[in-house]
């Protein structure tokens, strides 16, 4: 069995154990109500008067996020220490970074369906108008990049303890600081005190400004890195914490 | 099969497990004795490969642990303590899921899921999800996954644990039969086990093993093995005391209960290879001073006592930093 079935095995496996809990299904509810409310109540999708989901619909997804991607990802190591099955999963034949990834993808597709399902508001914005299709499309893909990091951190946060809370509250934290470091009321209050260029620097570490690019309609290699290079670097702390716990740090 | 050499394991400043060193061969049940905390499961999870050791070694059908982790844990079946499992997953969907990261198959996984259900009577809750079983059957399913590749080496955690006597016993000659032909380690705190199922036992102390011997040697240990107790009627306990005391091959007579009307006695043997010797001794004693025999047998020794000698006697000595 090579490692590429073994990830599939797990990411279905982990997929599975979504829907078979209401879990799943109370999550998407959720996540489609509020992004109901906030593109076409909070945001103003229709007193814009124009077709287009730029602003009432992907703007939000940074704070959405926030909260929701640490409630769908916050089981996923916790669970298994929990219950005592990292100890079954890790003496199979399986590699810790075969789970790692089996499960970051199984959350990681589990949000992309969650995400997908809001297509009826592409119908909506479609039979008002002419929207710009280019930005739509790429406002999804940075979206679901920007969840994909978002899950990323929290995986890392599940893997630290056993406790399901505070994996989502810690994960919360630092995924607010992923957006606070650029958000337009922070860096003007800092662009006060420090040097404009420490302030760039700065705001470079949040998601806000490499999400903007997708929502212009560009996909620039640098953004794609950044979301890319988040996943990559909370998976690996991922895999140095779980190695701790084989070893009993 | 499994070749354990030298291995420790620290948690910070506390030592669980001190230098243990064993092999296991294909035919034989290793029993893993010893009380609580004394480093059965740390030895266990270091043997599967969860726990990396601090120092030592694991190699399993010739495959290094740390150096060839897959090839190495694919031949071993594991029950962790506790017995996990998914508890969102039906019975069937958790031995598929095990199945498949096997790298089962199609068919090849039907008939291996078919098998173990077969095996550990789990066919009545076949498609009920985990979380809603009772113990047992929980127990069973996570058993039930460490068999399901036929694996040439088990490892049990207290496979026994949490099952009522009916279950104990199925699992005890389960364990018994696939003995014939893998390598088995099981723990467990009941000595009984030891007698039913294992071909050789190690009682593993504050991290060391204190002894391996087979279950019989094992018993010769105790004081009590070789010994003769006497149930006998028309004699005091005090006068059949004095008078066996000074039978032949004799070092001591004791009394175990006084009772009104029976004498029940113990003699203990002056050594250990007197093979029936003392009990015709005691006999012709018996029958020559015209004492009506009850009962008359040769003690084969008891785990418990020998156990709690060896684990007792180590607590007693200097705590080791």
């Amino acid at each position: 069995m090579n490692g590429f079935s073994t990830i599939k095995t797990i990411t279905r496996r982990e997929l599975g154990s979504y829907f078979s809990s209401p879990v799943a299904y109370v999550f998407i509810v959720i996540f489609l109500a509020l992004c109901g409310i906030f593109t076409f109540l909070l945001g103003g999708f229709f007193e814009r008067g124009e077709a287009s989901l730029v602003r009432p619909f992907f703007d939000w997804h940074p704070w959405l996020y926030l909260f929701l991607v640490p409630a769908a990802g916050m089981r996923v190591w916790a669970e298994e220490r929990r219950l005592g099955t990292l100890e079954l999963l890790l003496t199979m034949p399986v590699t810790p970074w075969q789970a790692i990834v089996g499960k970051f993808l199984a959350s990681w597709l589990f949000l992309i369906i969650a995400l997908a399902l809001t297509f009826p508001t592409v119908i909506t914005v479609c039979y008002l108008g002419k929207p710009d299709m280019g930005t739509i499309i790429t406002g999804y893909l940075g979206s679901a990049l920007l969840a994909g990091a978002y899950l990323a951190v929290t995986c890392m946060t599940s893997a630290m303890t056993r406790n399901q809370v505070i994996s989502f509250i810690v994960s919360v934290v630092i995924c607010f600081f992923l957006i606070a470091v650029g958000w337009p009321p922070v860096t003007t209050f800092f662009s006060g005190l420090l040097p404009d260029r420490l302030v760039d620097l700065i705001s470079t570490f949040s998601v806000l400004p490499h999400f903007a690019g997708f929502q212009r309609g560009v996909i620039d290699s640098r953004d794609v890195v950044f979301f890319v290079s988040i996943m990559g670097f909370a998976l690996f702390c991922t895999g140095v914490i779980i190695r701790n716990i084989r070893s009993g740090h | 099969m499994i070749k354990v050499d030298n291995l420790k394991k620290s948690f910070g400043a506390k030592r669980a497990v001190d230098g243990v060193s064993f092999t296991v061969e294909r035919g034989e049940v290793l029993g893993f004795l010893g009380p609580n905390g004394a480093g059965k499961s740390t030895t266990m999870r270091m043997v599967t490969g969860f726990i990396p050791p601090s120092e030592g070694k694991v190699s399993v059908g010739g495959f290094d642990m740390l150096e060839q982790p897959l090839p190495a844990k694919r031949l071993i079946g594991y029950l962790p303590e506790n017995a996990p499992s998914y508890n969102d997953m039906t019975v069937h969907g958790f031995l598929s899921f095990t199945a498949e990261i096997r790298g089962m198959t199609g068919d090849t996984k039907k008939k291996a899921v078919d098998r173990v259900v077969e095996m550990c009577f789990l066919e009545s809750v076949i498609h009920q999800s985990v979380d809603t079983l009772s113990k047992g059957y929980r127990h069973r399913t996570c058993f039930a996954q460490s068999i399901i590749h036929d694996p040439d080496v088990l490892v049990l955690d207290e496979p026994t644990d949490g099952l009522d006597p009916n279950q104990k016993h199925e699992v005890r000659s389960l364990i018994r039969r696939m003995g014939e032909k893998k390598a088995i380690i099981f723990s467990t705190h009941i000595l009984e086990e030891v007698d039913a199922v294992c071909s050789r036992a190690i009682i593993i102390d504050r991290g060391r093993i204190v002894a391996n011997w087979t279950p019989a040697q094992l018993r010769q240990q105790s004081e009590l093995a070789g010994a003769v107790t006497l149930k006998a009627t028309g004699v005091t306990s005090e006068h059949a005391q004095e008078r066996l005391r000074t039978a032949a091959g004799v070092k001591n007579v004791s009394v175990v209960q006084k009772l009104p009307n029976l004498a029940w006695l113990r003699v203990y043997p002056a050594s250990k290879e007197m093979n029936g010797a003392l009990a015709r001794e005691v006999a012709s004693v018996a029958a020559s001073q015209g004492w009506k025999i009850e009962e008359l047998h040769t003690e084969e020794g008891r785990l418990d006592e020998v156990f709690r000698n060896i684990t007792m006697t180590d607590t007693n000595k200097a705590p080791q930093s």
